[in-house]
């Protein structure tokens, strides 16, 4: 045994746990999707809370001593109160805490339901729905009288929360999932304790652009195209054409796959740093390069249909950020 | 007696034209409402959506980004930008249900001292038809 392992071997292993919120999952495969290297992890730490792949229970966690988790992983935002309640339990019972993914880091994709309200989405999900047949209208209740006693339920939440709007969160792992990449670098700074400062996302300061291997040149566009409009891509900037990629406005971290794959980036990094709100950046950016030729000509009728194409700017700009923007939900809901 | 609702607008005048054009109304002695608190940018293509969405956010019931006409930016092309940022930026107020009347833009030279006079005026009178900012209670 090589002497730098021994003294690995001498220390205390590191004391690791897992959560899920309101996410897909995918977060839990991507920390599987590190492959063999799980062996090196499992080397150095013991899980101690990992519900999607070992049988412990929520009084197991209860029963650790404050900060008896060197770190814990949090996937997913807070969307009932299950979630939230079991947030508060596992910041209290570790040291450090990492928002890990998209939906941790900025509300995810569950928070684009903050458009819309806990009324209306009980009215899709349990009464008016054509696949449905609940002629009684039962929706969730928190809580239930039946004769053998109280049963109860987690209560749903009229918004989706990112986690730091409801703990105190240490680091950020940005991505939809983090890449195997970004996960290791983040796990090798705690094993040897040379994490950033607190507050830190873990990943390049630059955005997804400086990773994107397309060819990129001066910003025109006349048209917005969806990409099943687009017959053949061509092998330059997507934003050149026409259809819309969020890479300019997103931090990088994640070497561009979708672009690897011909897909435009849809903005799962979360905002660049210093950068307030994704999806003004992206506006701002976006905005300053379409039409830009003959706009001097332009009539304000012209400029309109120009930005009508634009279908649907909170699901376009705010696909993973809702919870996360400056005006993070739709007001009359 | 019940106090009217009066508009807080953030104005972004560009330098060049708008920021005159208010300047002029003051020292013409044009009178119009005192509802906008302007800050002077360099060109309104320097004013970041960010902005406008902190001003709400903050609790503005208007923001008002005036720029120079069409073909007279000092920077060639700052107003045609900032006319199109606006534009799409309304749309995403609209789906996040905020009235999109709160948000103007308009071309203001620096001899327009009248004008501004007038577009402040109307403005406010829209806001006020349109009731204060509902992110002022959304806060805290």
């Amino acid at each position: 045994m090589s002497k730098e392992k021994k003294e690995k071997k001498d220390k205390k292993k590191l004391q690791l746990a897992f959560y899920w919120a309101a996410s897909c999952g995918g977060c839990e495969i991507a920390v599987l999707d590190i492959d063999e290297k799980v062996l090196d992890v499992v080397a150095v730490a013991d899980i101690l809370f990992w519900p999607v792949a070992m049988d412990f229970k929520y009084k197991d966690v209860e029963a650790m001593k404050d900060n008896q988790i060197d770190v814990c992983f949090f996937n997913g935002g807070i969307r009932n109160s299950e979630q939230e309640h079991i947030a508060k339990l596992l910041r209290k019972k570790s040291k450090v805490m990492v928002a890990f993914g998209a939906c941790a880091v900025l509300g995810g994709i569950p928070g684009l339901a903050n458009v819309t309200n806990k009324e209306e989405i009980f009215d899709v999900v349990y009464k008016n729905n054509p696949s449905i047949d609940n002629p009684k209208k039962v929706v969730p209740k928190t809580n239930v009288k039946v004769k053998e006693g109280t049963l109860t339920l987690p209560e749903f939440y009229e918004s989706v929360s990112k986690l730091d709007q409801v703990i105190d969160v240490d680091y950020y792992l940005p991505g939809c999932p983090p890449t195997p990449d970004l996960i290791m670098t983040a796990v090798g700074a705690i094993v040897e304790g040379k994490l950033p400062p607190k507050g830190s996302v873990i990943g390049p300061l630059k955005s997804v652009c400086d990773e994107c291997r397309f060819e990129k040149s001066e910003k025109r566009i006349k048209e917005i195209k969806r990409i099943y409009e687009v017959d053949k891509i061509e092998d330059k900037c997507l934003l050149e054409q026409g259809i819309i990629c969020m890479g300019p406005a997103t931090r990088g971290s994640c070497e561009a796959r979708c672009l690897d794959a011909n897909m435009p980036c849809t903005g799962c990094g979360g905002p660049t740093p210093n950068a307030l709100d994704q999806g003004a950046k992206m506006i701002s950016a976006l905005a300053s390069v379409i039409g830009i030729d003959g706009e001097e000509n332009m009539s304000d009728a012209e400029v309109e249909k120009l930005i009508d194409q634009i279908v649907d700017p909170v699901g376009t700009f705010y696909k993973y950020g809702l919870p996360a923007a400056l005006i993070n939900r739709r007001l009359d809901k | 007696m019940a106090k009217e609702f009066e508009p807080n607008i953030i104005g972004f005048l560009c330098n060049w034209c708008s920021y005159a054009g208010a300047d002029l109304a003051g020292t013409s002695r044009m009178k119009y409402p005192p509802n906008i608190k302007s800050i002077r940018v360099m060109c309104s293509g320097r004013v970041d959506p960010v902005f406008v969405l902190e001003a709400l956010r903050k609790g503005a019931d208007g923001v008002l980004i005036g720029g120079c006409h069409p073909g007279d930016c000092h920077y060639q092309s700052g107003n045609y930008k900032a006319n199109r940022r606006m534009k799409l930026l309304k749309k995403l107020l609209e789906e996040l249900a905020i009235d999109p009347g709160r948000l103007r833009f308009e071309y203001i030279s620096a001899s327009e001292g009248a004008k501004f006079a007038s577009v402040a005026t109307e403005f406010v009178d829209q806001l006020k038809k349109i009731g204060p900012n509902p992110l002022k209670e959304v806060k805290k």
